[in-house]
């Protein structure tokens, strides 16, 4: 136990300081937002991240929001184990064929007001899979969907501020 | 290939008519037979205690080539046979060899060729995005197949069924509640005990051995490392390596220095994930942070020195599409001395603690035997006795320059795992000092030849969870014909369904994460 203390605070604090992005920043980063968390909402948002047919390579990164550098939670961002519980619909991959009717349950399951960003290449625009007799591509194939965010995985930054960017407070 | 002579021995003692290639392939013997003797040759090679490795088929025309990998003591052999599409069956290698199984389900589903006696010939790769006797991987069958607007569930499909007071079944997935990839559990249980765990996969199905076909090598290349994000290095260099051999070129010295450097680390981020995860699942959360810590800091200096976190891209066919300064080889070293001592800290930390023993040890028990009779491989092999390796028993540049300790434990329980994994880290990282000092100077990447029509190769290397095989045949003009990767999950998967009998429900999460196979290397 005391090696376990000892560990914890030599480690000390290292999650890092972040700022909510403007929107130029997220024009650069190619995150593209159509609408934004209603102002009431943005305080907290539960996320229910949905794998349509990723690699599995976007999952890594999101995983990494959770990790103490990024700790996403310190901004009432937080992942949820039911559709039920949650405002937002985090989906990656191109949605396969053999995924798409439960990807659209997730989305008829998960209650109004509801948001759907899409992560990675995969999600936004089929990436190196495309339309074939098993994938439907892209996610707006299948559902609406609100942020779209690139990358070949996203890193965590990028899937940080296109979240962040969702919620950005001068929108109401 | 090892000076072992059980091929020759093997040969001369089989009483069947076997043609060995004259030329075969630089990772394995070729050996063709009739296809009546198909499950007879698994009979015999069961006997020697050969290992069956990857399954796959082809189309030439209007014939099929069905192929089965065998391994024993890092020695290779890839047998083959050829039949006609009229009437395309075959005896069942499944009868004799388990690991078999879902391999030649998903032949069955993707060309329609029929193995006769197979022990469970349900579908297991088509679910309801086309329809029966429609075989996507035939030459006639269209990329785009032939699509309804919302594919819909699969409804129908035949699990085993449990009878009696007390028995219950619980559905699990494919949207499962955490950030992880989609498959279906189907668990028989009573109480809280297991009694039966049946898996569905196939949900991440995205055509990739059929959109590989007619591909350029760099774009293969690209796909190949997307067949697991998380083996994008282990996945990427196996497809290169098959092109290579297809197209006789032979990489330069340096790139495959940093190819091994690259597939280190890849193995140890993912193993540093794991442990934190594993630990997690059982809600030591300490634990769990500092390894997603040490994990993260680990991605950065990928991203740093290679330019991508999860270093994809960085193999390309004929050598690497990065290269190391004096200035990053000095950072990675000293990296790597902070991280020894890091994880020391935090290893005694795990080891001393009763909390995690009291969860670890004993719990998702896989037996040395049913190990090897699905042909386990990398960690969850490792764990329980399979001392196989190839980086060790089949090197491969660099790896033919070094020592490879394979670390082996025989408990067979998660702890077992999570131990093998933390020694693999420790050999990695040395193996990655290693390399970096034998570093030369020179070209990064070989001038590409052009394959010849119909040349084929066959990719094998050690990628983090275990031996990839990946099978490439060429077609005119630089063109894909034929791309299958075998990761090893598709032969660590029907393992877990034995590995979490008798153990309780809620310890169904750190048996899988203690596997973790993956659910896209298996469903291509």
């Amino acid at each position: 136990m005391l090696r376990i203390f000892k560990k914890i605070l030599t480690t000390g604090v290292v999650t890092e300081r972040f700022k909510t992005p403007k929107d130029e920043e997220l024009e650069q980063l190619g995150i593209e937002i159509k609408r934004h968390v209603d102002k009431k909402f943005s305080g907290s948002i539960a996320i229910r991240q949905v794998d349509a047919g990723s690699c599995n390579g976007c999952e890594l990164e999101i995983h990494a929001l959770n990790n103490p550098f990024y700790d996403i939670e310190r901004f009432g961002v937080h992942f949820v184990a039911s559709p039920r519980h949650a405002d937002v619909l985090l989906v990656t991959g191109p949605v396969s064929r053999h995924m798409q009717t439960a990807l659209l349950r997730t989305y008829e399951a998960t209650p109004n007001p509801k948001w759907v960003v899409a992560a990675g290449d995969c999600a936004t625009c089929g990436g190196e899979f495309g339309v074939s007799y098993a994938s439907c591509g892209a996610v707006s194939n299948v559902i609406p969907v609100d942020v779209s965010i690139p990358g070949c995985p996203p890193t965590p930054l990028a899937l940080m501020k296109g979240l962040l960017g969702l919620m950005s407070s001068d929108v109401a | 290939m090892s000076s072992s002579t059980w091929s020759a021995d093997f040969l001369t003692r089989l009483s069947m008519d076997i043609t060995v290639a004259e030329i075969g392939l630089p990772t394995a013997n070729l050996w063709h037979i009739e296809s009546q003797a198909w499950q007879r040759f698994a009979e015999l090679a069961v006997q020697q205690n050969l290992r069956w490795a990857a399954g796959w088929a082809e189309q030439v025309d209007n014939r099929f080539l069905i192929n089965a990998c065998f391994e024993k003591q890092g020695e290779y052999i890839l047998l083959r046979t050829v039949i006609d599409d009229s009437n395309p069956e075959l005896p069942s290698q499944a009868t004799v060899y388990p690991a078999a199984n879902r391999s030649e389900r998903h032949t069955q589903d993707m060309f329609g060729i029929k193995f006769i006696g197979h022990p469970d010939n349900r579908r297991w790769t088509r679910h309801q995005a086309w329809i029966e006797n429609h075989y996507p991987l035939r030459k006639d069958f269209p990329v785009h197949g032939t699509p309804v607007g919302i594919t819909p569930p699969d409804m129908h499909y035949p699990f085993i069924k449990s009878h009696g007071a007390g028995t219950y079944e619980i559905p699990v997935g494919p949207v499962h509640a955490g950030i992880i990839e989609p498959g279906h559990f189907r668990f028989q249980a009573v109480g809280e005990l297991i009694l039966n765990l049946e898996e569905r996969l196939g949900y991440v199905h995205k055509g990739i051995e059929k959109i590989a076909e007619g591909r350029e090598p760099d774009s293969l290349a690209k796909l190949a490392g997307r067949v697991s994000g998380d083996t994008t290095v282990g996945h990427c260099w196996a497809a290169c390596m098959a092109m290579e051999q297809a197209a006789g070129v032979v990489i330069p010295p340096r790139a495959a220095l940093i190819r091994g450097i690259l597939a280190e680390r890849e193995r140890i981020a993912n193993h540093m994930g794991d442990i934190g995860a594993i630990c997690n699942d059982v809600a030591f959360v300490f634990a769990q942070m500092q390894f997603t810590r040490l994990r993260e800091l680990w991605l950065r200096t990928n991203a740093t020195v290679f330019g991508h976190r999860l270093l994809m891209d960085r193999i390309v066919p004929g050598g690497v599409a990065c290269d190391l300064s004096d200035e990053s080889c000095t950072l990675i070293k000293k990296e790597i001395v902070v991280l020894r001592k890091e994880l020391t800290e935090v290893i005694l930390a795990l080891d001393l603690n009763s909390s995690l023993e009291d969860r670890l040890y004993t719990a998702g028990f896989l037996s040395e035997q049913v190990a090897a009779a699905f042909g386990t491989l990398g960690y969850v092999g490792r764990a329980s006795g399979q001392d196989m390796d190839v980086r060790r028993d089949a090197p491969y540049a660099p790896y033919d320059q070094v020592t490879v300790k394979v670390a082996l434990e025989n408990q067979g329980d998660i702890a077992s795992r999570l131990w093998v994994r933390y020694k693999e880290i420790r050999t990695a990282l040395r193996l990655i000092e290693d390399f970096i000092d034998r570093l030369v100077a020179g070209e990064l990447r070989a001038e590409w030849k052009t394959p010849s029509t119909g040349s084929e190769g066959l990719g094998i290397v050690e990628g983090w969870r275990g031996e990839i095989i990946c099978h490439i045949r060429f077609d005119t003009d630089n063109k894909i014909a034929r791309f299958y990767p075998r990761d090893p999950s598709q032969l660590n998967w029907p393992a877990l369904e034995k590995l979490v009998l008798n153990n309780i429900v809620p310890d169904f999460p750190v048996c899988n994460k203690s596997l973790n196979g993956s659910y896209s290397g298996n469903d291509l």
